[in-house]
């Protein structure tokens, strides 16, 4: 057996009821190696590491650290082994200081050995290249100072082998060159760091070694250096996946939705939109930019009628919309459709089954008293079949299907509708390389008929290919407009970054 | 150390078995109990089924126990289904009792076919008003509806008090403090035997079970209690649905309190709700807000009752010992709801897994 082998996972099998989510799994991670595990929705990634960090155990195989077999059956026994997870979602408690997060959970000292604790955390800092004020409070950190704090955190606690659940996920551009450029230097000092991603050119660029998971089971581990994204997503999905996107030309571009000059402010009196203009036109992909929680979610509730306008007009088809109710901007015939970020908390009702999420958006056209459940029944079978829809039944609850699934019946019905101008927020947010082309590929053909899309995204380069222009927010303002043919990542993380954009492009306005 | 890990879905018949198996377990507890009074335990919940069943009389005051937590229970589930904590079920009987009195007793010379209707939607009015209140101070200020609901309880039932000892006592009562009794006009007829309320009933269900999943308004009431977010979404006015489920809930109660002023007590007193109000929150939730499983569990809770009140007499078993009985299986009935959230890993078990690896 190799001497540097960190961690070694030996046909490790894991069955919740019915479902085997893990079965005779074969995992191994070197010193000084970052390692990539990828697969798609359900693949099982995400249970093997929460056995990793003693958050499951397995029903059956073997894990041993440093040639050690263990026992991992709590988060503590994982720390004590020197394994570390940083979840998606942090787990920081917002009113304390980085410091104070840090030690929280210590069992073994009374007392804060306050000047100790800064040196100690200065000291990991500077080996690693952490920027970050050990006093400063969390609730005044941006998100990748946060995250900088939970990896403090693991690192503090003598972990030497690092889980990071789709670390990048809520990074800007800057943060992830600064993320993985911490990883590097965690690799030359001879911890093991797991990487768990979707996004395949992050993979080729940080990554050492990948392994691949589908359906519970892992297909193969390659060296990076030997593979191609191509290949990656093909062994991901088990057939060949095209992975271009196309952006597709059309023509008959006109103005339809015109935002002018569209303050917010929220309840705590922060304008979380600040004198906001641009315009939608059909028949095009507008892309919107911009570090989670720069105003994206107000614009769109915005437009849906969801949130009060402070100050500005939305114009659409020369009618002012603002002020107007959800309800009565659905039943104008301003067919708009609004696909939010949360889908079971605001698109679908999670308990609910298709059919009755189906009728959601249209039943206030339905005449009398009764609920006409046929023609959502019949739309339900017509979704199922067109978007491959993996589910027991349209009476099934929508809660229990896969994210991608639960996308499709969330676009599905907002399609469905005939919108003229379609709002997407995240579309694509956790869902995998195979369900989030599909998606694309339902939005091109929107475009294609001349529905005019407000797309919301998070990953710069899905944003490039897709869109034809790009709009950038920050802070609740924008900081720029841009053709997306003629800009690059770099440009946009300028932007997202607060700069306005240096050379203000003409904006055609038809 | 035990751990607690939450279940995620479970499925309908594994929460039956939990609860059926709370149900025995009671029983074996309560047995206990009865052990240590002197007194076989399968004797005394023999008896309490032949109390509850024994002869026609008692079947008779089982199925009038049943029919006031039936129908308040069809009332509470409505706004449960909104996630609006409406424990104020109480005071709403109360109110509707006090708004179909007030016709019963200033109008007591029309004739039965008129009178009673409007006495039953005056009750509906009552009732709906009182629920109306705490929502519409909630749907627009924001208040807490469970504190609210519980106090418009007491306001109820001390307006009752005062309407029993001032203005409405009975000058013929010598003294005492009672409201007239209804004229013959004012009381509901009776169907084999049994007050018309139990056709009420029956038709309430139906039509609420129809009213909840097959209508555009119990559909909002239903979205609005999922998400309120989705709700203004799909472009509902949720401050409208909420409000109408209310008036839905609080005069179902209402039709309960015209029901029991006129079949049961003949006339207005504070105990027309006889604490239905609260009991009937029990059963609402164990029924898990379906109407065909609330006439079940309302009938079953019947039979608590009218079985505890037999084994008094018959085992000269003191009522606090009934109640006590009764306590205890609801104890573990709302006990095993736990058990359905949650599952539990004791230490020995977390070993027991390691070992099989």
């Amino acid at each position: 057996m190799n001497t540097n082998t960190l961690i070694k996972m030996e046909n490790i099998t894991k069955r919740f009821g019915t479902v085997l989510a893990n079965k005779n799994i074969n995992f191994s991670v070197k010193q000084g190696e970052i390692h990539a595990l990828l697969g798609e929705n359900g693949a099982g990634k995400s249970t093997l590491m929460n056995m990793l960090s003693g958050i499951y155990t397995p029903d059956s195989g073997s894990i041993f650290i440093r040639d050690q077999k263990v026992r991992l059956s709590s988060p503590r026994h994982a720390i004590a082994a020197g394994i570390g997870m940083i979840h998606q979602h942090f787990k920081l408690v917002e009113a304390l200081s980085a410091k104070e997060n840090v030690i929280a959970g210590e069992k073994k000292q009374f007392f804060l050995h306050s000047k100790k604790l800064s040196a100690r955390i200065k000291e990991i800092s500077q080996s690693f290249g952490l920027e970050l004020d050990p006093d400063k409070k969390i609730y005044t950190m941006s998100v990748g100072e946060k995250q900088t704090v939970e990896i403090l955190k693991v690192l503090y606690r003598g972990a030497d082998i690092l889980i990071l659940d789709e670390p990048t996920a809520v990074l800007t551009a800057q943060e992830t060159v600064q993320l993985f450029s911490i990883l590097r230097k965690m690799k030359n000092a001879g911890c093991g760091v797991i990487i768990i991603t979707h996004k395949l050119h992050e993979v080729m660029e940080v990554s050492d070694r990948v392994t691949v998971l589908r359906k519970g089971e892992t297909v193969a581990t390659v060296c990076t250096k030997e593979t191609t994204p191509k290949a990656l997503t093909d062994l991901m999905v088990g057939r060949s996946v095209d992975l271009s996107i196309q952006r597709i030309e059309t023509t008959h571009k006109q103005s339809i939705l015109e935002i002018k000059e569209v303050t917010v402010v929220d309840e705590e009196k922060v304008k979380v939109l600040n004198n906001v203009s641009f315009t939608l036109r059909t028949g095009e992909i507008l892309g919107v930019a911009g570090v989670a929680g720069s105003g994206q979610k107000a614009l769109c509730e915005a437009i849906a009628g969801l949130q009060k306008v402070n100050s500005g007009k939305i114009i659409y088809e020369e009618e002012d919309i603002v002020g107007k109710t959800p309800k009565e901007i659905i039943q104008k015939g301003i067919s708009m459709s609004f696909i939010p970020e949360d889908r079971l908390g605001m698109g679908l009702v999670a308990s609910m089954d298709m059919v009755d999420n189906l009728i959601l958006k249209e039943y206030q056209n339905q005449k009398g008293f009764v609920l006409d459940r046929k023609p959502a029944q019949k739309k339900a079978e017509h979704l199922i079949h067109k978007l491959n829809i993996q589910t027991p039944g349209i009476h099934h609850p929508v809660r229990q299907l896969s994210g991608g699934n639960i996308q499709k019946v969330l676009l599905g019905r907002e399609i469905d509708l005939n919108p003229r101008v379609l709002i997407t927020v995240y579309p694509v947010r956790g869902l995998d390389v195979g369900s989030s082309y599909m998606i694309y590929d339902l939005l091109n053909e929107q475009k294609m008929l001349g529905v005019a899309i407000l797309y919301v995204g998070e990953d710069l380069d899905v944003l490039l290919e897709l869109c034809d222009r790009i709009l950038v927010l920050c802070d609740g303002r924008v900081t720029g407009i841009v053709e997306a043919h003629s800009t690059n990542k770099e440009q946009l993380g300028f932007m997202m970054a607060g700069e306005e954009q240096w050379e203000q492009e003409v904006e055609v306005v038809d | 150390m035990i751990r607690l890990i939450k279940k995620a879905d479970i499925s309908q018949s594994q929460i039956m078995t939990i609860r059926i198996m709370a149900v025995f377990l009671s029983l074996f507890t309560a047995g206990v109990f009865i052990l240590f009074l002197g007194h076989n335990p399968f004797s005394v919940y023999g008896s309490m089924m032949s109390g509850s069943f024994g002869s026609l009389y008692r079947l008779q005051e089982t199925i009038l126990k049943t029919i006031p937590l039936l129908i308040t229970s069809l009332g509470i589930a409505v706004a449960f289904r909104m996630k609006f904590w409406n424990i104020g079920a109480e005071g709403q009987i109360c109110m509707g009792a006090f708004c179909a009195s007030f016709f019963a007793l200033h109008f007591s010379e029309l004739p039965s076919l008129i009178l009673l209707p409007i006495m039953m939607v005056a009750g509906i009015v009552g009732g709906g008003v009182w629920a109306l209140i705490p929502g519409v101070f909630k749907a627009y200020f924001g208040t807490n509806e469970t504190l609210f609901t519980l106090m418009m309880n007491y306001i109820a039932l001390k307006w009752i008090t005062y309407l029993q000892y001032g203005p409405w006592k009975d000058p013929d009562a010598l003294g005492f403090p009672k409201i007239k009794n209804f004229s013959e006009s004012a009381i509901l007829p009776n169907i084999f035997g049994i007050h018309i309320g139990w056709i009420i009933a029956l038709l309430l269900v139906a039509i609420m079970h129809f009213f909840i999943h097959y209508t555009k308004k119990g559909y909002e009431i239903t979205v609005v209690g999922e998400s309120e977010n989705t709700a203004r979404y799909a472009g509902m006015d949720v401050k409208k649905v909420v409000l109408i489920g209310l008036l839905i809930s609080g005069g179902l109660c209402g039709i309960t309190g015209m029901i029991q002023a006129s079949a049961i007590s003949n006339t207005l007193s504070v105990e027309v709700s006889g604490g239905v109000g609260f009991t009937a929150i029990i059963t609402t939730w164990l029924s898990g807000l379906s109407a065909p499983m609330i006439v079940l569990i309302s009938f079953l809770f019947a039979i608590l009752v009218q079985g505890g009140s037999f084994i008094q007499t018959a085992f000269q078993i003191p009522q606090s010992a009934a109640q006590m009985l009764q306590g205890v299986i609801l104890f573990f009935v709302l006990g095993s709801e736990f058990f359905i959230q949650y599952q539990v890993i004791f230490p020995w078990n977390q070993y027991m897994q390691k070992e099989e690896n």
